[in-house]
């Protein structure tokens, strides 16, 4: 191998790189100012409380390498919370019927919102806006207020404990590395996965080369929209609720999380590992001022600012570079 | 219309761009006669006007100005998310000074007050500006960084709390009256007349609207694109930042969490619903007037008629995919084949396919 | 030895709207052979390659593959019928390894899932076998865009081997890739591949292929082998007039005149720009028309690019009005009273959606500044008075220009730049496309604004308007000048097009 390719090889990896020596840093750091926070319990609750996210961020990594965005993942977590409340509690439908239906509606809409972006080249972020404003808006034509879930199916998941040792993780964090372990097998071991890439690479090639362009990218936003019903279903176990402010501003936590990650926005090039690491430096932020204390919790907002200010300029001068 | 064109007036009006943003705005005004029947009275009370109109007005202003700025940047192509953020910023870095000086109700605190998240604004702006212009960073991903941080920066400002302040010169912004109307419509009328002064009795809007049009040509015509562009960016953002008063002069408060929530997108619909394309290129800024007052519109008639207001969000939703087919070439185009074949029906192989279905 | 061809193509009809692309043109595609197809500027070159792909649907004639009769309907079934592409810009995905750039679409799987190894051994087999040494799972971008050619053409040939299409697939190679590009398709050609070789570099054309086709104005001219055929016939076979009744046109309308004498407004000595032009001199004074004449793809376009700073040059100086000068931008042009109309009308010049008055002043604008507007009177005093000059239909300044005909659009553009009073003005192809009426009048004009002192870069792929309207003509070929001849009356045709065929005057 020459150098030359070596070096652009690295530089690809760079972002990932600077991701993993980040968290690193950042636990340890924690580690050594905080009592009690060097401890796998801290790091599984990582997992915990952002299982949600996580399972939207793998969604919107597939969406981002083929060079769209998905603004709609918010609001189709809380859609999904909302009509599973609504379902459950309201007209006492077994939740083994709802949860393949709500997985069902989540990609559904995915699906149409990739075919109105495919067939009439609108721009990614207009209908995934559009679909944003839908799915807030039919939470509150079910209910404005928040439906709080009783039934025991519910409440028994949510308090499930699977003990690892000492430690324990919930249902739902398995859930979600299992969603990050199948995301990571379709993106680099099945021809749609390489398609995926290949779109993001050049979408003119991609087609040229004959790649099945409209089916990629329409199974793209129908799996971005399967994660968000998923996530949605995670976080009705975590909050045991449906609210059509559940979920607020999830769209650009997700979308920080893969830029975070190493993923670039233009397209073709990241990593579903990268989203992990970059969901877990979400968490850790929130851990680190939590643990801190005198620290408010908007702090958060401006660090992610900040580190995304930090990433896309990277990512900007990796991508000038290359020309 | 001049005498040069033969077309007829009644033609010429409904060409007008501003034809079916006007139509939509008359026909939502008039549906709501059909509930509240003295919906478009205006009365005089206590030498202030009132009524549902006026009301329009008034709590459209923040949505016009926002818009506005939102115009020129779509003009040229690009987009800006991060108004949301600076109205809650400005709002609170204002309401901040004002509540922490020794005289909040003198004229001279809140003018500072003023000046200090103007400044602010422009520093912001001129951020963005650079990202997109200079750097060459996507307007929607550039944005994006100070929608998400701008929002904690705001909440850091006001600790979290909501400010609360006493300021009988700051309270006129929002809340005032003034020659019988509210100060913001009078304020935001100024801002509008400003703009198009601004775009169009100077060769901005002209250049601007190249640029947006076909950035490979503005170039070769030695149009200096990149200032242009930093230059709306920085406009959107003082836009945002006198609609930040507004908002939290009304209230007499600053919110770090609420202010300007969700404006960002209400701003994108007004501009695209008053004709602009999001492609970029020809503006429209009475257009965008229209638009921020049909939403502002919807909203107020959603409340009269009792729905709960959060469903205006559905209707948003069926308008933003409407109008974005409409302006989208290859809708048209494949409306127009449809409409061909079906008066051709006779030739059945005469449609050919749209080279776009390569090998699917 | 005659066998079948592999690919035969007959009367083959693409219509685009207003435009008649490829009119019942045939073709033949031997197995084992190397054929160029050669064409000007609309000649149809591009849409055939297109229709054969499947990227266009055509719209009349027959397509046989092997003797059976095909129909491409998209990339993929063309590939699958054994016809594969390679164009210029390298159609791979850049983000990808060369090993999946080789394979995606039909990678190796075992279990249902894709076996990298595997792949990987595969890729790098296929590329040691044009005598390529690279590591396969290096992303395509860290090559250079020589062995990102040479990897699409791998690609091509494993996919399907029948007939390979080479788009211009030397217009950025250095000598040496040529040579090492050239090496692999004599490999594929002996092992029976049928090659359709596409390029503007007479040399190459003559280096590698065993016959051509000629297309003009979207028919067939002629099938010839190479050997049969010299340079001077072939360039003469693509630019189309008749020899003699292209001497009987330039002889008769040419005027009388003499070359302007005086200081130059401007000097290029030496200008270059890597994998655009190679250095060239040019002087052009004030009232003279420069004409630069040379095939398609010559680099024409490249050379004024230069001259007018919309590509910066990387060696040599420019002079203008005898001062040493820079130009970082077309706005530092413009500064120095230079005016470009760029042969894309379209995509460089007009804003297709501002009125023909805006488009008008859009430049002298520009050099004003946002700052100090022309009033609205002043804008409708210009538009008017060029509409009426320039006889521009529809004569309303507030029509749209984007409804205008390509002619119209033409003068709009000229208009723009001629209220902007500049001292040179570089015109390239502005004739092309447009109606015999409107090219007439925009000959006219240039010959008029050249008696007033303006001076004029004449660039035009017909030699009959080149010869006729310019006082000397810049020859380039392979992205060369070549030679720069006195158009002093005793200039012919014949002499221009031996010139553009050999590369030298003689």
């Amino acid at each position: 191998m020459n150098a030359h390719a070596l070096l652009t090889r690295l530089r690809g990896q760079l972002p990932l790189l600077v991701t993993a020596v980040l968290l690193v840093s950042m636990f340890s750091v924690g580690s050594v100012q905080y009592d009690g926070f060097f401890s796998g319990q801290v790091v599984l609750n990582l997992l915990i409380d952002n299982a949600f996210l996580l399972v939207v961020a793998v969604g919107m990594t597939f969406v981002v390498l083929t060079g769209g965005i998905d603004l709609s993942v918010g609001a189709v977590v809380a859609l999904s919370t909302m009509v599973s409340a609504w379902l459950v509690e309201q007209h006492g439908w077994p939740p083994l019927l709802v949860i393949p239906l709500v997985l069902l509606m989540g990609t559904a809409g995915g699906w149409l919102m990739g075919w109105i972006i495919h067939v009439f080249e609108i721009q990614p972020f207009i209908v995934t806006l559009a679909g944003m404003f839908l799915a807030r808006g039919l939470c509150y034509t079910i209910s404005v207020e928040s439906i709080s879930i009783t039934d025991p199916q519910y409440t028994a998941t949510a308090q499930t404990r699977i003990p690892l040792g000492d430690l324990f993780v919930s249902p739902s964090a398995l859930i979600a590395l299992l969603v990050v372990a199948a995301g990571f097998v379709v993106l680099h071991y099945t021809r749609f996965g390489r398609n995926v890439y290949a779109l993001g690479g050049s979408e003119q090639s991609a087609l040229l080369m004959g790649l099945p362009v409209q089916r990629t990218k329409t199974t793209v936003y129908a799996i971005s929209g399967f994660c968000s019903a998923l996530g949605g279903v995670l976080l009705t176990f975590y909050m045991l609720s449906g609210y059509g402010l559940h979920a607020v501003g999830l769209e650009l936590d997700a979308i920080a999380a893969v830029v975070i990650g190493g993923t670039l926005l233009t397209g073709g090039s990241g990593y579903l590992l990268g989203t992990l690491l970059g969901v877990l430096v979400l968490g850790l932020i929130q851990t680190v001022i939590s643990f801190q204390g005198t620290l408010s919790s908007w702090w958060t907002r401006i660090v992610i600012g900040a580190l995304l200010f930090v990433f896309i300029v990277l990512q900007r001068l990796i991508t000038a570079r290359r020309r | 219309m001049s005498t040069a064109t033969a077309a007829s007036p009644v033609k010429a009006v409904t060409r007008s761009r501003l034809f079916w943003p006007a139509v939509v705005l008359a026909v939502l005004l008039v549906a709501n006669l059909a509930f509240t029947p003295d919906f478009l009275a205006v009365r005089l009370q206590g030498g202030h006007l009132y009524g549902s109109l006026i009301d329009i007005l008034h709590f459209g202003a923040p949505l016009i100005l926002v818009s506005l700025g939102m115009t020129l940047v779509i003009a040229t192509g690009g987009i800006d998310l991060s108004v949301g953020s600076t109205v809650a910023i400005s709002g609170a870095l204002a309401c901040l000074h004002i509540s922490e000086s020794t005289d909040p109700g003198g004229l001279a605190t809140v003018l500072t007050a003023v000046g200090i998240a103007l400044g602010t604004a422009l520093v912001l702006g001129a951020v963005n500006g650079l990202l997109v212009a200079k750097a060459g960073v996507q307007p929607i991903i550039a944005t994006l960084i100070l929608m998400v941080a701008g929002r904690g920066v705001a909440q850091l400002i006001t600790d979290g709390q909501i400010i609360t302040v006493t300021s009988d010169p700051y309270k006129l912004i929002g809340g005032g009256y003034w020659l019988t109307m509210p100060f913001a419509i009078l304020l935001s009328a100024l801002v509008v007349v400003a703009t198009v002064l601004l775009t169009r009795s100077t060769a901005l809007g002209l250049l601007l609207e190249s640029v947006g049009g076909n950035p490979v040509a503005s170039r070769l015509v030695g149009i200096r694109a990149m200032r242009l562009v930093a230059l709306v960016y920085v406009f959107s953002a003082l836009c945002a930042a006198l609609a930040g008063l507004m908002v939290s002069s009304n209230v007499s408060a600053a919110d770090g969490n609420n202010a300007g929530l969700w404006i960002e997108l209400d701003a994108i619909l007004a501009v695209v619903l008053g004709g602009t394309s999001l492609n970029g290129g020809r503006f429209s800024i009475g257009g965008t007037v229209l638009g921020a007052l049909i939403i502002q519109t919807l909203s107020t008639t959603v409340y009269t008629i009792g729905i709960p207001p959060e469903t205006t969000l559905v209707f948003k939703a069926f308008v933003v995919i409407t109008v974005c087919l409409i302006q989208s070439p290859v809708f048209r185009a494949k409306l127009a084949a449809r409409g061909a074949r079906t008066r051709r029906t006779a030739r059945p192989h005469a449609a050919a396919p749209t080279n776009r279905e390569v090998g699917a | 030895m005659r066998q079948q061809p592999v690919l035969e193509v007959r009367g083959i009809r693409k219509e685009f709207p207003g435009v008649v692309a490829l009119d019942g043109v045939d073709f033949r595609l031997f197995p084992g052979e190397v054929h160029a197809l050669m064409g000007e500027n609309g000649a149809g070159k591009s849409t055939l390659i297109k229709v054969l792909t499947g990227v266009h649907p055509s719209d009349g004639g027959e397509v046989e593959l092997a003797g059976e009769p095909v129909r491409i309907a998209g990339p993929l079934q063309a590939q699958r019928a054994g016809i594969s592409t390679v164009y210029q810009e390298v159609n791979l995905c850049p983000n990808l390894s060369v090993a999946e750039n080789i394979f995606i679409g039909r990678e190796p799987r075992r279990f249902g899932l894709i076996d990298w190894a595997a792949m990987r051994r595969r890729a790098a087999e296929r590329v040691r076998g044009i005598d390529l040494d690279i590591d396969v799972s290096a992303p395509l971008n860290s090559y250079s865009i020589a062995v990102q050619q040479l990897v699409a053409i791998v690609r091509a040939v494993d996919v399907s081997a029948k007939v390979l299409i080479l788009d211009e697939p030397t217009s950025s190679l250095d000598r040496d890739e040529v040579r090492q590009l050239f090496a692999v398709m004599r490999r594929l050609r002996d092992q029976g591949v049928a090659i359709l070789f596409v390029s503007h570099f007479l040399d190459q054309v003559y280096e590698i292929c065993d016959r051509m086709t000629v297309l003009r104005n979207g028919r067939l001219e002629g099938e010839y082998l190479t050997g049969e055929l010299n340079q001077v016939e072939l360039v003469s076979r693509m630019i189309g007039a008749e020899l003699a009744g292209l001497d009987q046109l330039g002889g008769g309308k040419r005027r009388e005149r003499t070359a302007p004498t005086g200081k130059a407004f401007l000097q290029a000595d030496r200008l270059t720009r890597r994998g655009a032009v190679e250095p060239y001199d040019l002087d052009i004074r004030p009232g003279e028309v420069i004409g630069l004449a040379g095939l398609l793809g010559s680099g024409r376009t490249e050379a004024a690019r230069l001259l007018f700073g919309a590509d910066q040059s990387d060696g040599g100086t420019l002079r203008i009005e005898g001062a040493v000068t820079a130009l970082r931008s077309p706005r530092d042009a413009i500064a120095h009273g230079i005016a470009f109309c760029s042969e894309n009308r379209k995509t460089e010049g007009l804003v297709g959606e501002l009125t023909v008055r805006e488009n008008i002043v859009l430049a002298l604008q520009a050099s004003r500044g946002w700052t100090r507007p022309l009033s609205r009177t002043a804008q409708d005093a210009y538009a008017l008075r060029w509409i009426r000059a320039l006889d521009i239909r529809p004569g309303h300044p507030e029509a749209l220009v984007r409804n205008l005909s390509g002619g119209n659009q033409q003068k709009v553009l000229l208009a723009r730049w001629l209220i902007t009073d500049p001292k040179l003005l570089i015109l390239d192809e502005p004739t092309r496309g447009i109606d015999i009426g409107a090219k007439a009048e925009i000959q006219k004009l240039v010959a008029n604004l050249a008696e007033d002192g303006m001076a004029v870069l004449f660039i035009s792929a017909e030699l009959e308007e080149v010869l006729r309207l310019s006082h000397r003509i810049g020859v380039l070929r392979d992205h060369r000048m070549v030679a720069q001849l006195d158009n002093d009356g005793e200039l012919t045709p014949e002499r221009v097009l031996a010139t553009i065929a050999s590369g030298a005057d003689q």
